[in-house]
């Protein structure tokens, strides 16, 4: 990997060797590299077990890495003690699977749990917010399709609208970067899509670039412009979507007949 | 199997020298004891009441105390949330505390603090802490982590993580749990009491050894009634929860 010139602004994540072994000797990630220079949405593919849910959780540090480099802009994650890991947090928003909101907190409390890193233990418990804030997120409820329902409990809402809930609690940080494990995998394929949708457009309207685990073949092609192949641990491919082929997917997935599983690019225009 | 059995139980009876004589001389007093106790005898009202005024704020005080301090023993206590020393050590504490049973500690606690409701209290707030403290760290392990690890991912610090993510996964319960243990106490404040804790059951030790039984007999009542009522108030705060 070059090293970036003197005076370049460093590259928005810097991942160098990055390996994580857990306890009893499982080999999750092997030395895996990549950077990401510019926002842009990117899949992360590969069979499960292949170290994409590693990956991510070792970016924010959910999972302890056992050695290499995570770099956010000009921080070096990896070895961050407590507290400047807590603020490195806040830099990066989380959207997940299984959305991981609390069930019995309304949708506005939801979403300004996404201000946690940023506000007092006090301030937080008494739910007082600074109004900027409360303002945003109530455009953010707006943004994400889900105005009027800021007092709904979560647990009260569809599957779709609760990870419109969880999208709009990470960008609730205004992260530097969002990672995102396996957005549309509890949900119906329209819905999966229209998430996918959601999440590429307020990356692309923020300048974020995102980093989105997701093992539809398809909707990754479909939604991302470059793609990270994960093999057993090892990044086996690193591309633009376009370039992802059959000999690709046989590499990263095994032999299969892959024929109807690549669409060719840009036929997913179908309307927000 | 069953031999064995049946043979252990025929040597620990005998053992425990059990005279027929004594069984029957003790049914005939109980016949005596009762004809004494009708009709009970309501004229030391205002002793009667005191001593369950006693009880009553034992139990709620004991619970509340036990509330509080529970708090932080449930959160060490809790797998997913302290580091493992802490984890270890609460539980250690939790259980070296259930080892003994409240009238065991009561008596330790009268040796301490001399006869009367301190001590009764102290027994029940610290039986209340160690209770209350294991079920509020079983329903802690108990809840989903989706929601800790992504409160955890927005860079909140650990109170943050308890206060959204965890209590209000666990709040539900642990009040109902408070409730009954405030139903329980009731009934442990007038067994306390035996052993020179304060509260009813001290007023009834002392009404069983000055032959006061128709007096015991309107303690025991007052006991009913009181229990009951407890159980009556905690069984619809705990169905209102739900």
């Amino acid at each position: 990997m070059a090293a970036a010139p003197a005076g370049a602004k460093p590259p928005l994540l810097a991942i160098d060797k990055l390996t994580k072994v857990y306890p009893g000797g499982a080999r999750a990630l092997d030395a895996v590299s990549f950077t990401i220079e510019r926002p842009e949405v990117i899949a992360v593919i590969g069979s499960s077990g292949a170290g994409k849910s590693t990956l991510i959780r070792c970016i924010n540090r959910l999972v302890e890495p056992t050695s290499g480099s995570v770099r956010l802009g000009a921080t070096e994650i990896v070895g961050l003690p407590p507290a400047q890991l807590r603020q490195a947090r806040r830099r990066i928003g989380m959207i997940f699977q299984e959305f991981n909101l609390v069930d019995r907190l309304t949708v506005m409390e939801n979403l300004l749990s996404g201000r946690l890193g940023s506000v007092g233990f006090l301030a937080s418990f008494l739910r007082r917010y600074p109004p900027r804030d409360i303002a945003n997120a109530f455009a953010m409820l707006d943004r994400v399709g889900l105005a009027g329902l800021q007092d709904s409990r979560a647990d009260a809402l569809s599957g779709g609208q609760r990870q419109r809930v969880g999208i709009g609690r990470a960008l609730m940080q205004d992260p530097d970067i969002l990672l995102v494990d396996e957005p549309t995998a509890s949900l119906d394929p329209k819905t999966a899509r229209q998430i996918m949708r959601l999440i590429g457009s307020l990356a692309a309207e923020r300048e974020r670039p995102a980093l989105v685990n997701i093992h539809d073949v398809a909707l990754a092609q479909g939604f991302s412009s470059r793609i990270l192949g994960l093999k057993a641990g090892r990044l086996v491919f690193d591309g633009p979507s376009a370039e992802l082929t059959p000999a690709v997917l046989t590499e990263i997935y095994g032999a299969e007949d892959w024929s109807r599983t690549i669409r060719p690019a840009g036929e997913d225009e179908e309307g927000a | 199997m069953i031999a064995a059995a049946l043979a252990y139980l025929a040597w620990s009876v005998s053992s425990l020298h059990v005279d027929p004589q004594r069984l029957l001389a003790g049914f005939g007093r109980a016949l005596n004891i009762l004809e004494r106790m009708v009709p009970p005898d309501f004229s030391r009202w205002e002793l009667l009441l005191k001593g369950m005024e006693e009880s009553l704020q034992m139990a709620f005080a004991a619970t509340l105390a036990g509330v509080v301090l529970s708090v932080p023993l449930g959160i060490a206590a809790a797998r997913n949330l302290a580091p493992r020393p802490v984890y270890l050590a609460a539980r250690g504490f939790i259980v070296a505390g259930r080892t003994f049973h409240e009238v065991i500690i009561a008596i330790f606690f009268v040796k301490l603090f001399g006869f009367g409701p301190i001590a009764g209290l102290l027994t029940l707030a610290f039986s209340s802490t160690i209770f209350l403290g294991k079920m509020l760290a079983e329903d802690i392990e108990n809840v989903r982590a989706g929601p800790i690890e992504a409160v955890r991912a927005t860079g909140a610090g650990f109170g943050q993580v308890v206060v959204y993510a965890v209590v209000p996964q666990v709040l539900t319960r642990s009040v109902g749990t408070a409730i009954y243990r405030l139903d329980a106490n009731l009934r442990h404040s007038t067994v306390v009491g035996i052993v020179g804790a304060g509260g009813i059951g001290q007023t009834l030790s002392a009404s069983f050894s000055r032959y006061d039984y128709d007096f015991s007999a309107a303690i025991l009542l007052g006991i009913i009634a009181l229990v009951a009522l407890g159980e009556w108030f905690s069984d619809r705060v705990r169905r209102k929860l739900r």
